[in-house]
């Protein structure tokens, strides 16, 4: 069955942003330091004592990013979302205008960051805020 | 491979709006305080005066800055307007992260605007902006939002900003950033708006590669795992610092009523269990924290003249402000001691500092030294009201008595008297800790003067039996040279537990630095000297450092603290440590 990344309770969200981190660090092989390689992105609602929002990729079953994408690099991923092949994108960044919820981000080298549901940050959120779950 | 002995420092001259990037090896001094002391000394004239355009302010975040938990607090450092020497706090929010995030390890501010600005470093890009409609405004929280709303990088960013005791120059103002976290002691708001600096945003997405990608996961997992499933954090995460009010209550260790005494009769309404019981609303993290030990409380206040008509404001609450603005003044409800609360972090003061001036100017008036002339409002313990609007006169100042005030409670003493009941050392008003000879000879040598320097309250709690005045100094330096390195790391002294040498060395290793436990332990010792150094060539002088009277009238859990065993420690410590820097 694919899983895909959900949001079970964002009140308990404290803001730490250790998903953002755990994000860049998804890769065994090539693990980033910093946020710039993160795919989600914790928010707070004008201060976090309103609260706070995270924003990701919620597995659209038709992905208007990879219907905007010219080069195939975002294709749809079985149970929801994309599977996102880095070689081939060339930094249109048509992807992220097409996103409605904005959950897909500019590098600093100009390809993107998006959320490609492997639930990396699900072990690393201290407080149950998110669910890699089965759909 | 990134070199994580390579720093990158952004100077920016608010004199020309203008800005430049350096690169050079400063491995050597870690990173936070190493690095910032290094920085303050080489780009500041030491006789300065802390409110004119030739103080500078250095920013530094360490190598575990943002690649590890908890290394999340930004280290400042500057002229101090308050103790007129060495001037270090400590914030973290998403300040730390954010410069890292940025591309640097400091940032350097010099000079000064000649009119209201804030600027927003983007990462290569440093923006200045015209802040003159700012100006004026004296909530830090709406400040903070105008600029929220007109900035980018929601998320990505710090807004480090002062209130209206920044922009009066009261020598206690604070800088908040992410409106619960501050840059709180020695004064470094008032040097923001000395510079006319009304907030600086810091906006960042880089990246950094570990030498050792295995290696790094791997030390990763284990700090994460220690810090969430062991119970080295649990004192912060569950009650938090006000876990603390009713043992040291019991202790007979809370500072009450200006020290006059230890015990507070109401110390249980405004203990840290009554506040997570009935007035804890949410409990919120700085960047890359994984306890969120800041306790947010919400306070719904009726409106008296317009029924059904309420508000409800948020406030941050912790150990030190429940103990100055609350046992300090004799204040033991909680409704009434989050609105001191909330007023102070609207304005931007420090909190202990105001508590303890506003603490000895109701001894003051009590004893006839100053008049309600002075004063305006007849100051007493326990009346919440009378203090609210103390707050509102500091920070209007409308007469010579709040103008004197606004500069701390040294120079208050210095002018009207009570020097004896004036609580503070080496010019900064002191913490909530009437633990014994520890914890004020602490605060006496401590590079700070800050609770924090080397943990003497902690030191009188463990100690099983008294300590010679030698072995209790050679404690504390021992103690705070080791937190040269937390600091220079900048991880949060709360995590103190998690970052043992031994860990701090292994989570070198997958970034590239290689160092032994010994030589990292030598390293806190070289930065304390090159500290006290700098803060010697300040201006400091140990010798001129004064005891309050009062602390010796008041019993501690060991009795009466003994004058003769406080000036021997400061003797041993000025021959052992002092003179030889």
């Amino acid at each position: 069955m694919a899983k895909i990344l959900t949001i079970k309770d964002i009140e308990k969200c404290v803001g730490c942003a250790l998903c953002m981190y755990a994000c860049s660090r998804k890769s065994a092989k090539n693990p980033y330091i910093g946020y710039d390689h993160s795919g989600i992105l914790a928010i707070s609602l004008s201060g976090f004592e309103r609260g706070a929002t995270i924003i990701v990729c919620r597995a659209c079953l038709e992905p208007p990013c990879s219907q905007v994408c010219p080069t195939n690099a975002l294709v749809p991923r079985k149970g929801g979302g994309v599977v996102y092949k880095e070689k081939l994108c060339i930094g249109c960044n048509n992807c992220i205008e097409a996103c409605t919820i904005g959950a897909i981000f500019k590098r600093q080298d100009g390809k993107v960051a998006l959320c490609i549901h492997c639930g990396y940050c699900v072990d690393f959120c201290p407080h149950d805020v998110l669910e890699y779950k089965e759909v | 491979m990134y070199d994580f002995n390579l720093k990158r420092i952004l100077h920016i001259d608010l004199a020309n709006y203008s800005y430049f990037v350096e690169e050079r090896d400063m491995g050597e001094w870690i990173g936070g305080t190493g690095i910032a002391t290094r920085l303050l000394s080489e780009n500041m004239k030491k006789d300065v005066d802390p409110l004119s355009e030739g103080n500078v302010i250095v920013f530094a975040v360490g190598p575990f800055t943002p690649a590890y938990p908890f290394a999340s607090k930004t280290v400042a450092m500057f002229k101090s307007p308050l103790t007129g020497n060495l001037g270090e706090s400590h914030a973290g929010g998403r300040s730390a992260t954010a410069i890292a995030n940025a591309g640097y390890d400091a940032i350097v501010i010099k000079g000064a605007s000649s009119k209201p600005i804030y600027v927003v470093i983007e990462n290569e890009k440093v923006h200045f902006r015209d802040a003159r409609v700012l100006w004026g405004i004296e909530d830090s929280l709406i400040t903070g939002r105008i600029i929220a709303e007109r900035e980018i990088g929601r998320g990505l960013r710090t807004i480090m900003r002062i209130g209206g005791a920044g922009e009066k120059l009261i020598r206690f103002a604070g800088v908040m950033t992410e409106t619960y976290r501050h840059f709180g002691r020695t004064g470094l708001g008032a040097v923001f708006g000395s510079k006319k600096l009304k907030a600086l945003v810091v906006i960042g997405r880089g990246t950094k590669k570990p030498s050792d990608a295995k290696g790094y996961r791997e030390v990763y997992s284990k700090i994460f795992e220690i810090a969430t499933t062991s119970d080295a954090m649990k004192k912060y995460y569950l009650i938090g610092t006000p876990v603390n009010i009713a043992p040291l209550n019991e202790l007979r260790a809370l500072p009450t009523r200006n020290l006059e005494s230890a015990y507070f009769e109401k110390a249980e309404e405004i203990s840290g269990e009554k506040f997570a019981e009935f007035n804890l609303a949410r409990r919120i993290a700085c960047n890359h924290c994984p306890t969120a030990c800041i306790h947010i409380a919400a306070l719904r206040i009726p409106y008296e003249d317009e029924p059904y008509f309420h508000k409800t404001i948020m406030i941050s609450y912790d150990y030190e402000l429940i103990y100055s603005l609350g046992s300090m003044l004799g204040v033991g409800d909680r409704d009434s001691l989050l609105k001191l609360m909330h007023r102070v972090e609207l304005y931007g003061m420090d909190a202990m500092s105001t508590g303890v001036c506003l603490a000895w100017a109701t001894e003051a008036l009590k004893k006839g030294l100053i008049s309600k002339n002075d004063t305006l409002i007849p100051l007493e313990f326990g009346n919440a009201e009378a203090y609210v609007k103390a707050i509102d006169n500091l920070y209007l100042q409308p007469n010579e008595f709040y103008k004197t005030l606004a500069q701390g409670v040294e120079m208050a003493a210095r002018k009207y008297g009570g020097e004896e009941f004036a609580l503070a050392f080496g010019g900064n008003e002191m913490p909530g800790y009437h633990t014994g000879h520890g914890g004020y000879i602490g605060y006496l040598i401590g590079l700070r003067h800050s609770h924090l320097d080397n943990a003497g309250y902690s030191i009188d709690q463990k100690a099983k039996e008294e300590l010679t005045p030698e072995e209790l100094v050679d404690k504390l330096v021992e103690e705070e040279s080791w937190r040269q390195i937390l600091s220079s790391l900048v991880v949060c002294f709360f995590a103190r537990g998690v970052y043992t040498p031994e860990i701090v060395v292994e989570a070198f290793k997958p970034l590239g630095i290689e160092m032994s436990e010994d030589e990292l332990k030598e390293t806190g010792r070289k930065i304390y000297s090159e500290k006290l150094k700098l803060k010697k060539e300040l201006g400091f002088d140990l010798s001129k450092i004064r005891i309050p009277k009062r602390i010796f009238e008041v019993e501690t859990f060991k009795g009466k603290l003994d004058r003769k065993y406080i000036e021997n420690a400061l003797k041993y410590y000025e021959q052992r440590y002092y003179e030889i820097v």
